[in-house]
């Protein structure tokens, strides 16, 4: 069975899924860093492979992001990190990635290599769910890796149910229409939009903008938990990863 | 293939040009690009829109450009050199047509500000003019190496009421403009309109920047044939994302005699990674900025370093429009470096009284050597800009013609 549905099969609230971009904030960082969220009882774990160009995220991920790959941080790289990494890390791992860097290192390989590694998911934001069923989800089944995607509070209904059904392990829910590093809000809108998500029966997990215990509490009243970026990466730069994660739990 | 029913099919509703085009974006942004694609069917065709716009080309931009013949520059290198007259559009560039369409789309649409990039700062100014116009916000991101090379536009952008934002990270220059006018653009898409520069990004804008840039075609061949009775050998424009030469080479695509070719800049040598941005020569297929198309990139899809003395040239993406006609062979991409562009330049002016635009002096290196190749025949080039936001630059760089001999 595919790690992820068995978190959300024993797992029902409370999710804590913490992103954090390869090679960051030191090259060699990637595999301590798992192990550090897995010893602080971290759920999930998206690890970012850096893009020079990522139309999704907020400043303070495209910094990380651009010290990554200033790191020397490459797809090939990160593969050849997390080779062993099964040894020590049981909780799911999830790719994170702009369509190019994927594309460019053929898609069928890719997949061969995640599966190899033991990479249960990928969120890719900028390849469409049309392009995804058109022309590579055989793939991904064929290989067992999800295919996880994204709605936003700007997502029509249609949309969203097409969404709900499609997605591949938990619909990934972006809080507000903007880039990662935002933070949540608590306004009307947001609210109809969070109690659409209530109702859904499709696992969930709220993203983008949740930065401390306060707005992760007040996803989890309507998703099964929360993914948290941007206030982790900054705490990592400053040295307290294990705080931050104690702190939010 | 045949063109006859081209502009119905291409791009499909998907956004697709063959295989190049459509639509890499975060859901974020996929619902107002829904949007904006309803609004153009909807409201670009309506009758009190295209009305507006034809009036507003006429009496604002100063529309039909005249084509001109180039006595002088053919009698020196053979061949029958035609330009059409973009340096004489509003604002100075061909960016006005699609600026002014954009903007008066943003109007109907009930948006508040337009967000843009610009490498030249062409596309900036011509944006801003739209925007005092329509009096609309807006708000141009350059990049800061772009910002100290092409003041008098900073200065134009400024005087007309633009707020220029510079772009600080990466090489400081148009890829990245665009990555921070993106950014800027998702934190309201609801009040703002990103007025992309070219025929690229997400569907649907490398079908609208065309639709409102086939304006250029479309006179040109008209005032062609009645100069001169025939159509022309010859279609020559430079590509950077190509929105200028998708306006003239729209109009003769189902010609196929006439000889499409776009000019890519070769900068200071295209076998040196990162010191051109000769994209369709060079490039493989990839995903950028949300749309598929020819790009120069490394093995491991990063966006390579592009350089060219024409700043609205270095992009590492290209229209896939030009991507797909590309692969078709109906039109051909050649490339041109600085110091063959810097010698047109200098060659326009003072054989004609014509400055161009760096960007454009790559059209006129390309159909100079053409013209020698081919004295028999005629050739129409797409002046897409004027090139006194080039004047400091180039004579800071390069000294005049006399000044480099001696």
């Amino acid at each position: 069975m595919n790690r992820i549905d068995n978190l959300f099969q024993n797992k029902k609230q409370d999710i804590l899924s913490i992103y954090f971009p390869a090679g960051y904030p030191n090259l060699n960082d990637t595999v301590p860093n798992l192990e550090l969220l897995q010893t602080a009882g971290v759920d999930m774990v998206e690890i970012g492979i850096p893009f020079s160009d990522p139309l999704a995220d907020g400043s303070a991920i495209q910094a990380a992001a651009k010290q990554s790959l200033d790191n020397g941080m490459k797809l090939r790289l990160l593969f050849e990190q997390l080779k062993d990494a099964r040894q020590t890390v049981s909780m799911p791992l999830i790719l994170m990635g702009y369509w190019n860097t994927i594309y460019r290192y053929g898609v069928d390989q890719f997949l061969k290599d995640c599966k190899k590694i033991g990479i249960d998911g990928l969120i890719i934001p900028d390849l469409p769910l049309e392009e995804f069923e058109a022309h590579y989800k055989s793939d991904f089944e064929e290989y067992g890796i999800y295919n996880v995607l994204l709605a936003c509070p700007e997502t029509d209904e249609v949309r969203f149910q097409k969404l709900i059904t499609a997605t591949q392990g938990f619909l990934y829910l972006v809080s507000s229409s903007a880039t990662t590093g935002g933070s949540v809000k608590l306004d009307e809108e947001h609210k109809a939009y969070f109690n659409r998500i209530k109702k859904i029966e499709t696992p969930s997990l709220i993203g983008f903008g949740i930065n401390n215990k306060e707005s992760f509490n007040y996803a989890c009243q309507y998703a099964n938990g929360a993914i948290v970026g941007t206030a982790f990466i900054k705490a990592l730069k400053k040295n307290k990863a294990k705080d931050f994660i104690k702190k939010i739990k | 293939m045949t063109f006859k029913d081209y502009f119905k099919k291409y791009p499909n509703e998907e956004g697709y040009f063959g295989e190049y085009g459509g639509s890499f974006i975060p859901p974020t942004l996929e619902e107002e690009m829904k949007r904006i694609n309803e609004a153009y069917y909807s409201i670009s065709k309506s009758h009190e829109f295209i009305s507006e716009l034809r009036s507003i080309r006429k009496h604002f931009q100063g529309r039909p450009t005249p084509v001109y013949y180039c006595n002088r520059l053919s009698e020196k290198y053979g061949g029958r050199i035609y330009l059409k007259r973009e340096d004489l559009n509003h604002s100075g560039a061909h960016k006005l047509n699609h600026c002014m369409g954009e903007a008066l789309l943003a109007k109907y649409m009930g948006k508040k500000k337009l967000i843009a990039e610009t490498g030249a700062g062409q596309h900036g100014v011509a944006l801003a003019t739209a925007a005092a116009y329509f009096g609309l916000e807006c708000e141009i991101h350059m990049g800061e190496v772009d910002i100290a090379k092409e003041h008098p536009n900073v200065m134009r952008m400024k005087i007309l009421g633009a707020t220029v934002v510079p772009v600080t990270h990466g090489l400081k220059t148009l890829k990245e403009a665009v990555d921070s006018a993106f950014q800027a653009y998702l934190k309201d898409p609801i009040n703002t309109i990103y007025c992309i520069g070219s025929v690229v990004g997400p569907h649907p804008f490398p079908m609208m920047v065309r639709e409102f840039q086939r304006v250029v075609g479309i006179e040109a061949r008209d005032q062609y044939q009645e100069m001169t009775g025939e159509l022309p050998d010859n279609i020559v424009a430079c590509v950077g994302g190509g929105s200028n030469a998708m306006g003239i080479f729209s109009a003769f695509l189902d010609d196929k005699d006439i000889k499409l070719h776009g000019v890519e800049p070769a900068g200071r040598g295209i076998d040196k990674e990162g010191e051109h941005a000769a994209t369709l020569t060079l490039g493989s297929p990839g995903v950028i900025h949300g749309f598929k198309c020819y790009m120069l990139q490394d093995k491991t899809g990063e966006p390579a370093p592009v350089y060219s003395v024409a700043s609205g040239l270095d992009y590492p993406g290209v229209g896939p429009e030009h991507s797909m006609l590309k692969d078709l062979e109906r039109a051909e991409y050649h490339h041109i470096d600085d110091n063959e562009c810097i010698d047109a330049f200098f060659e326009l002016s003072r054989l004609e009284g014509i400055i161009p635009a760096l960007e454009s002096a790559h059209a006129i290196a390309y159909a100079i050597k053409l013209a020698k190749a081919n004295p028999k025949q005629s050739i129409l080039v797409n002046l897409s800009g004027r090139g006194d936001k080039d004047l400091d630059f180039v004579v800071d760089t390069y000294g005049l013609p006399e000044d480099r001999e001696a």
